[in-house]
């Protein structure tokens, strides 16, 4: 954890020389509890200061970061173990594992398609995020050509998987100026490992079926000069699985250093879709820096994209868009008038649903502090008097000359209370879902 | 390297709640079930065993519901004109709990009739087991006008009634405390608006024992991450001692995500969300897991085949090995 400006205090110099620019060395402590200041403009600190300081203001989990020949993926850096208590920061990396005992063509046709998928999701553009490959033949020249074919049909950055040291090298061979993760070091292979990962400057992963044996690794490891370490709890079921890698944020959290890494869960070998699917939404929610699927599917990436995405929202900052008036499909003066609140699902749920029907429609956006319409109606921040001065002051009846305005179908309760706002206006009320608006404006509204 | 694994030693705990009578307990169920007790967060074996188990409740209607995605009403085929047949179909497919939805409008455009409502209710006890929740649409007068004969109706059975809400708890709580029922407080993503449900139905002299919450969830991709934290913060306040959270939790991931588009619609979407149904059922079983992991009690379903995912995950979580 970091330091208090007093705690800091207490290892410098204490003689209020002012060299650093601030009055005290209070003063100069305070701003580097804070953040503001180095440490190095202290011409007086002593070495075994510097090295205490350094050490807690490192983070409790080190960032990794995967680069490929386009593209990176990073993981740590976390700073808590619910998402309420801050953030998440590094959304986990999403990769899609190859054996090298598969022929060429269909490994190069499976990437090719996993590395150019992309979805669309209010707006933002999902997609993965590498690929893992194992080496299952257990022979350098077939991994090395699994690698390279790989590396042809994608620029992601990339995980090599195996036990053999001289296997992977080979590998590593193909990706020079990258850096890809090397998995893994265990308790029989580890310094050939280490000394493989130091030599191509990639990340190194680690596994244990313990914490103890993960740690005492790390250690071990970290001694031999490699730091960038990926920790790999080989561990069956899910109940387990979660306790180790709560266990892990939760030890790491408290500056057990040995710990402070990155965690990878592969969700595979279990040849069942479902389950995979399972394994890895776990692993997103519950602190996996990297997650590791078998199946690439759309309809089996696509709900993971999304919700790596939603735990990973900012709390304190919902994603908003920015309250005005939106023209969907060329409207004229004619066409409806919908309301709508800033919070980024809701607008693109709407938005989408009249711009997929092809229905021209004018929507006002009124400023709900980025929540949804049910949720900014209870907490008061979607009434009738605010949708009233969103329509004012984005001139809405200028724009039109039928004025016919669509509230939420939740919002029912609002609709007399806006009758008296807007008394030169038709208020009527829409459909509760997005999802049938289209049908609502094609009967109701013409 | 012997590590010393840092432990939460809670001073609170969840209250154990149990659902349905036995006909030795004054109802007609053939089993109860119990949820509830949590002394942990959600499956920290570790540290507390899981008391009970999270239950999975399946959804049905009084009659067709129309409204739901084709891809539901394909898979239930005929059973969904037939609560009762619906009901005995959710049993066999594995359900712990039937949750018997009334919606807005009865068959024509008026509100069901409390003497319908009641019959449908009395069907689905006649056809399962299986302890039953049963829930209005959640507007004061329909729920009122339906909830009050079921209740009287159905004495001593322990049905869940709900919904309660701010504005509208006090007739099904009296109802519920008359008829030896419990009763489900819902209140919008909101950890004090959840309180203070809690205290208002409390204040009425109805046990903490017999009230189920829920707090509300989005769906995955429709603000999930609130119901999420909500959930999360509910669990951390109720081990933390404060008692007006110590309640079981129950969410409707099957509500939530069978009305968004990725559920509900097969045709003109884009090609990158793949195949409908399997589609529709990670979204249902992804919101599940996911909120059951946030310390859920009870997830409501709508799909068999998420049933079968949800529970495989359940059993998954339950299972520690001393590593």
């Amino acid at each position: 954890m970091a330091l208090s400006g007093i705690q800091i205090y207490k290892m410098l110099p204490q003689t209020n020389c002012k060299e650093c620019g601030f009055p005290t060395c209070l003063a100069f402590a305070m701003k580097l509890a804070a953040k503001q200041v180095e440490l190095d403009d202290c011409p007086y600190v002593t070495e075994e200061s510097k090295t205490q300081l350094a050490e807690s203001a490192a983070p409790p989990i080190r960032l990794v970061t995967l680069k490929g020949k386009a593209g990176e993926v990073q993981a740590g850096n976390e700073v808590v173990l619910f998402r309420h208590e801050k953030k998440f920061f590094n959304r986990p990396g999403v990769l899609i594992r190859m054996l090298d005992t598969e022929e060429p063509e269909s490994i190069s046709d499976k990437v090719k398609t996993a590395s150019s998928y992309s979805v669309d999701y209010v707006g933002m553009e999902l997609s993965i995020d590498g690929f893992a490959v194992e080496a299952a033949s257990g022979d350098a020249a077939t991994f090395a050509t699994a690698v390279d074919t790989v590396r042809t049909a994608t620029g992601l950055p990339l995980i090599l998987v195996g036990s053999d040291s001289t296997v992977l090298a080979g590998g590593l061979d193909k990706l020079t100026g990258e850096a890809p993760l090397v998995l893994g070091a265990d308790g029989s292979n580890w310094e050939a490992m280490t000394d493989l990962a130091a030599q191509h400057e990639a990340a190194l992963g680690v596994k244990g079926e313990s914490l103890e044996e993960l740690a005492e690794l790390t250690e071990k490891i970290k001694e031999k000069g490699v730091e960038d370490l990926v920790l790999y709890p080989a561990v069956r079921d899910m109940g387990t699985s979660l306790a180790l890698n709560t266990q892990i944020r939760r030890l790491a959290l408290k500056n057990f250093r040995p710990l402070g890494h990155p965690t990878i869960a592969f969700a595979t070998n279990s040849g069942d879709p479902a389950r995979e699917s399972l394994l890895a939404a776990q692993a997103l929610c519950k602190y996996a820096g990297f997650v590791v699927l078998d199946t690439f599917t759309p309809e089996l990436i696509y709900p993971l994209l999304v919700l790596r995405e939603n735990i990973y929202t900012d709390p304190q900052k919902p994603i908003q868009v920015q309250p005005s008036i939106y023209e969907i499909n060329n409207p004229a003066p004619s066409d409806p008038v919908l309301v709508t609140t800033n919070f980024s699902i809701t607008y693109f749920s709407v938005a989408n649903e009249v711009e997929g029907a092809g229905l021209p429609a004018w929507l006002v956006v009124t400023d709900a502090e980025g929540m949804s319409v049910l949720t900014a109606w209870a907490a008061g921040k979607f009434d009738a008097e605010r949708i009233a001065k969103t329509v004012k002051e984005f001139g809405v009846a200028d724009k039109v000359d039928r004025k016919v305005i669509v509230l939420p179908g939740h919002t029912a309760v609002l609709s007399g209370e806006l009758e008296e706002e807007l008394p030169d206006w038709d208020v009527k009320v829409g459909p509760r879902e997005a999802v049938d608006l289209p049908g609502y404006m094609k009967t109701v509204l013409t | 390297m012997p590590i010393d694994i840092p432990m939460d030693n809670w001073p609170g705990s969840v209250k154990t709640v149990t659902l349905g009578a036995t006909s030795d307990q004054g109802g007609t169920r053939s089993s109860t079930v119990t949820i509830g007790g949590d002394q942990s967060l959600p499956f920290m074996h570790f540290e507390k065993p899981t008391a009970n188990r999270p239950v999975i409740a399946m959804e049905i209607a009084p009659a067709r519901p129309a409204e739901w995605s084709p891809v539901l009403l394909e898979t239930w085929s005929e059973v969904v004109d037939d609560p009762g047949a619906w009901a005995n179909a959710c049993e066999e497919a594995g359900a712990d709990l039937i949750v018997l939805q009334f919606g807005l409008k009865g068959a024509g455009d008026e509100p069901i009739a409390a003497d319908l409502a009641t019959s449908a209710v009395k069907t689905v006890l006649g056809a399962t087991g299986l302890p039953l929740v049963v829930l209005g649409p959640g507007q004061a007068e329909i729920d009122n006008a339906i909830l009050v004969p079921i209740a009287d109706e159905t004495k001593g059975e322990r049905l869940v009634l709900g919904l309660c809400e701010d504005g509208n708890y006090r007739t099904i709580v009296a109802s519920a405390m008359a008829n030896d029922h419990l009763v489900l407080g819902r209140t919008p993503m909101d950890v004090n608006l959840a309180k203070q449900l809690n205290i208002l139905m409390t204040d009425m002299g109805l046990p903490l024992d017999r009230i189920v919450m829920d707090p509300t969830t989005g769906a995955l991709g429709y603000g999930i991450e609130y119901g999420y934290s909500v959930m999360e913060r509910l669990r951390l306040a109720a081990l933390q001692g404060d008692a007006m959270t110590q309640l079981p939790m129950m969410v409707n991931p099957g509500f939530e995500t069978w009305k968004t588009k990725e559920s509900k619609v097969g045709e003109g979407v884009p090609e990158a969300w793949g195949e409908w149904t399997e589609r529709g059922v990670n979204w249902e079983t992804l919101t599940a897991v996911s909120l059951i992991e946030a310390g859920a009690n009870v997830v409501v379903l709508r799909h068999p085949d998420s049933l079968k995912r949800v529970r495989a995950a359940i059993d998954d979580l339950m299972a520690f090995e001393t590593v």
